[in-house]
């Protein structure tokens, strides 16, 4: 008989536990009633329009696969598709070792890192176009800033009217402006670290660099997932600066993939074709970010203290 | 001020404020009905808001002074009007009569079976039969009909110069081909840039081809490609416009960094008005650009001409390109059709063309050359009306002559093709390929 107590307060326990731990279904409602009207039904009326004609005025006629067939033949969306890949690799490449960097020094307690940390973060409040027309006057070939130093630090004037200058530039831009955020993020990694292992490491003789490679960045590595997802499905679906800054050009040379959908859709208004376009950019960022996630063993949810 | 569909501004805001919009017209357009019983009901105008629509709300105060069906106008923000136009001539707060470009502007709206063909209205009406320059009416018609009353002023496409440049320079205003290549040579010579080119905005590229082409083949062969046949852009005068183009850019006519210039920003006008650029092909608006950016340099020392003829070129040097005008056109589910016709008659009338002239426009009403002296600069609006009165074609915008699905790929194509990324037999290639 006494066996069997500590079966059944534990079976007990585990319904206590479980009736803490989970509300009941309807408080989700509403977060999913919001997700539903805003998210999943116009996406799913994309992917209808995708296998439609339709300019706007007129009913939608089903036209089959016609969409998709023109989607893989088409070479601007070949091309669009591999600036957007580029654009993405670019920034990526770019942000985040400076987010990094900048990041864990904001997690310190120096003198003066409140002050700087604040302006730093400026760049994230200023609106897109705001930013975009800013950096679209400096660089203007014959009366921008870009004229006087240009030259003095290597940078050809002409740099937003050349191809590689103006996708670099629009990453750059784009960089300038999501630092910080992504700085932020890296910063409250780096205080998550217990500072024992810092301790600990002293101790052995560690130093300072020993210590970034050894503890910090592993201990990073899910705020790493997490930042770079953002980053990969914002580089993805970047615009603004692009219609601002070079509207696609030179030529299409900067023409990355949600520009060619707005293009399409709202300036030549073959809104079926655009819905094939945006449906096909839903499924590349859903699976990349997947594909990270998996990976990156982010998904399975290991702690990076585990032995602590 | 230009009222084009690719003024400066962003589009990024437009959608949501369409929406706005939208719901807007149909609270104005469930008052007009409801409270139409009384009085003979209401019909609503959307027009391109700029600085142009007082003109028109004062035409429309005084006809509402008369008639019994009130017409209500609604001024929509230039860089929301394309679309907001187009989501709401779908649903049931369509306008009854809407400004638009002519052309491939109306072009969806004639196919959908929205409009009202006003070709025998305005046969049997003298005063609009007659009201208006030919060139002007004609440019504005798609496959013979006329779909539209003109409503605002004459927009052609000019060259536009230095004078200061040109004098110290000893040169003269360039009318031949010729003359082109020696400004070319000697401005180039002098570290001036010879032509200012905004071509970061991809539509004052396409001015230069437009003019090229009418030079080169005259206005017939783009006629037949607006009239829908692809086939038209392999006419051999596309392919030599093409590589006119492709020589221009090479011998340096628009300087090395024309692809990061803009004209929305101001980046184009500056370059002539410094004096770094010495010619720009722009639309009349040119001129009011200048006298806002650089009123000194606009009153002494711009100087405008026709755009010179090309050697061995079969087109007519004294045809115009551009934008011949706007114009009205009625829904044809309108139920007030007559008061809508009314309306536009008005357009034709001596009071309105005043109206514009004091506005500094240049109306397209036959009898307008008598009012130019009370425009704010009777030089430049006299020159502007004679071209476009002795032109024996006005060759709309290709922009807003073919509808947006054709026009769009049209002006990448351009894009690349002043780019250097595409090669002009490409260019043919690629058009004539256009779905």
């Amino acid at each position: 008989m006494p066996l069997h107590t500590p079966a059944k307060r534990h079976g007990d326990g585990r319904a206590a536990v479980g009736n803490v731990g989970r509300p009941p279904v309807g408080w989700a409602v509403p977060g999913i009633l919001f997700f539903a009207v805003f998210a999943i039904v116009p996406l799913a009326i994309a992917v209808y329009l995708s296998f439609c004609d339709w300019d706007g005025l007129d009913s939608p006629t089903l036209t089959g696969l016609d969409n998709w067939t023109r989607l893989f033949k088409d070479s601007e969306f070949g091309q669009a598709a591999w600036l957007s890949l580029l654009l993405t690799t670019i920034s990526w490449a770019f942000q985040t070792p400076v987010a990094l960097l900048l990041g864990v020094w904001a997690a310190g307690r120096q003198r003066s890192r409140a002050v700087l940390s604040a302006i730093f973060f400026i760049p994230l409040l200023l609106s897109t176009t705001a930013i975009a027309m800013l950096f679209h006057a400096l660089l203007d070939p014959n009366f921008g800033v870009i004229k006087e130093i240009g030259p003095w630090i290597g940078i050809d004037p002409n740099v937003m009217g050349s191809s590689t200058g103006a996708l670099l530039v629009v990453a750059f831009v784009g960089g300038w402006q999501f630092m910080p955020f992504h700085t932020l993020i890296y910063q409250g990694g780096a205080r998550q670290i217990p500072e024992v292992l810092y301790q600990a490491a002293s101790i052995d003789g560690a130093g300072m660099v020993r210590q970034f490679f050894h503890i910090t960045l592993p201990q990073l590595r899910h705020t790493m997932t997490t930042s770079s997802v953002l980053m990969i499905v914002g580089s993805l679906t970047y615009f603004d600066t692009v219609l601002i800054m070079t509207k696609g050009g030179p030529g299409t040379d900067t023409t990355i993939l949600p520009y060619l959908m707005y293009r399409t859709g709202f300036q030549s208004y073959d809104l079926g074709y655009a819905a094939a376009i945006a449906t096909a950019l839903v499924v590349v960022a859903t699976s990349l970010s997947l594909i990270l996630v998996r990976f990156s063993g982010f998904g399975s949810m290991r702690s990076t203290r585990e032995g602590m | 001020m230009r009222s084009g569909i690719f003024t400066s501004g962003t589009r990024t805001t437009r959608w949501v404020a369409a929406g706005a919009a939208m719901a807007l017209a149909g609270l104005l357009a469930g008052c007009g009905s409801g409270g139409g019983g009384a009085d003979g009901g209401t019909i609503t105008a959307y027009v391109y808001g700029d600085d142009a629509v007082k003109v028109q709300q004062a035409a429309v105060d005084s006809f509402n002074k008369t008639s019994d069906v009130k017409v209500k106008l609604v001024s929509v923000p230039g860089t929301d009007y394309v679309n907001k136009l187009r989501s709401s001539m779908g649903s049931p707060s369509a306008p009854d009569v809407f400004f638009n470009w002519g052309g491939g502007s109306i072009k969806p709206y004639v196919d959908s079976k929205d409009l009202v063909d006003l070709t025998s209205t305005v046969k049997k009406d003298a005063t609009l039969k007659d009201g208006f320059l030919p060139s002007v009416m004609t440019a504005g018609s798609l496959d013979g009909k006329i779909y539209g009353v003109p409503m605002r002023g004459m927009q052609p496409v000019m060259l536009f110069y230095n004078k200061t440049l040109f004098a110290e320079h000893k040169l003269q205003v360039p009318r031949t081909w010729e003359d082109l290549q020696k400004a070319i040579t000697t401005f180039k010579a002098a570290g001036i840039t010879p032509f200012a080119l905004g071509g970061s905005d991809k539509w004052p590229e396409l001015m230069w081809m437009e003019y090229l082409l009418d030079r080169i083949g005259g206005p017939e062969v783009f006629q037949r490609i607006q009239n829908g046949d692809t086939d038209g852009w392999g006419d051999p005068a596309v392919l030599r416009t093409a590589q006119t183009v492709r020589e221009l850019i090479d011998d340096g006519a628009f300087g090395k960094n024309f692809h990061s210039v803009d004209y929305g920003n101001g980046g184009a006008p500056t370059l002539l008005n410094k004096g770094k650029a010495a010619m720009h092909l722009m639309g009349s608006w040119e001129y009011s650009t200048q006298l806002g950016k650089a009123p000194e340099f606009a009153r002494n020392d711009l100087g405008w001409t026709a755009f010179p003829t090309v050697a061995g070129g079969v087109g007519d040097p004294a045809n115009v390109v551009g934008n011949p005008t706007n114009y009205w056109s009625v829904n044809a589910r309108t139920k007030h059709k007559d008061t809508a016709i009314a309306f536009l008659r008005t357009m034709a009338s001596k009071t309105y063309a005043q109206a514009l002239v004091d506005n500094g426009d240049i109306p397209t009403t036959s009898d307008a050359a008598s009012m130019l002296s009370t425009s704010p600069n009777p030089e430049f609006a006299n020159d502007q009306y004679q071209l476009v009165q002795k032109a024996p074609s006005f060759t709309l915008s290709w922009d807003q002559a073919l509808e947006a699905r054709y026009a769009t790929p049209l002006l990448t194509e351009i894009s690349k093709l002043f780019a250097g990324t595409t090669t002009p037999e490409k260019f043919v290639e690629a058009m004539k390929a256009a779905e």
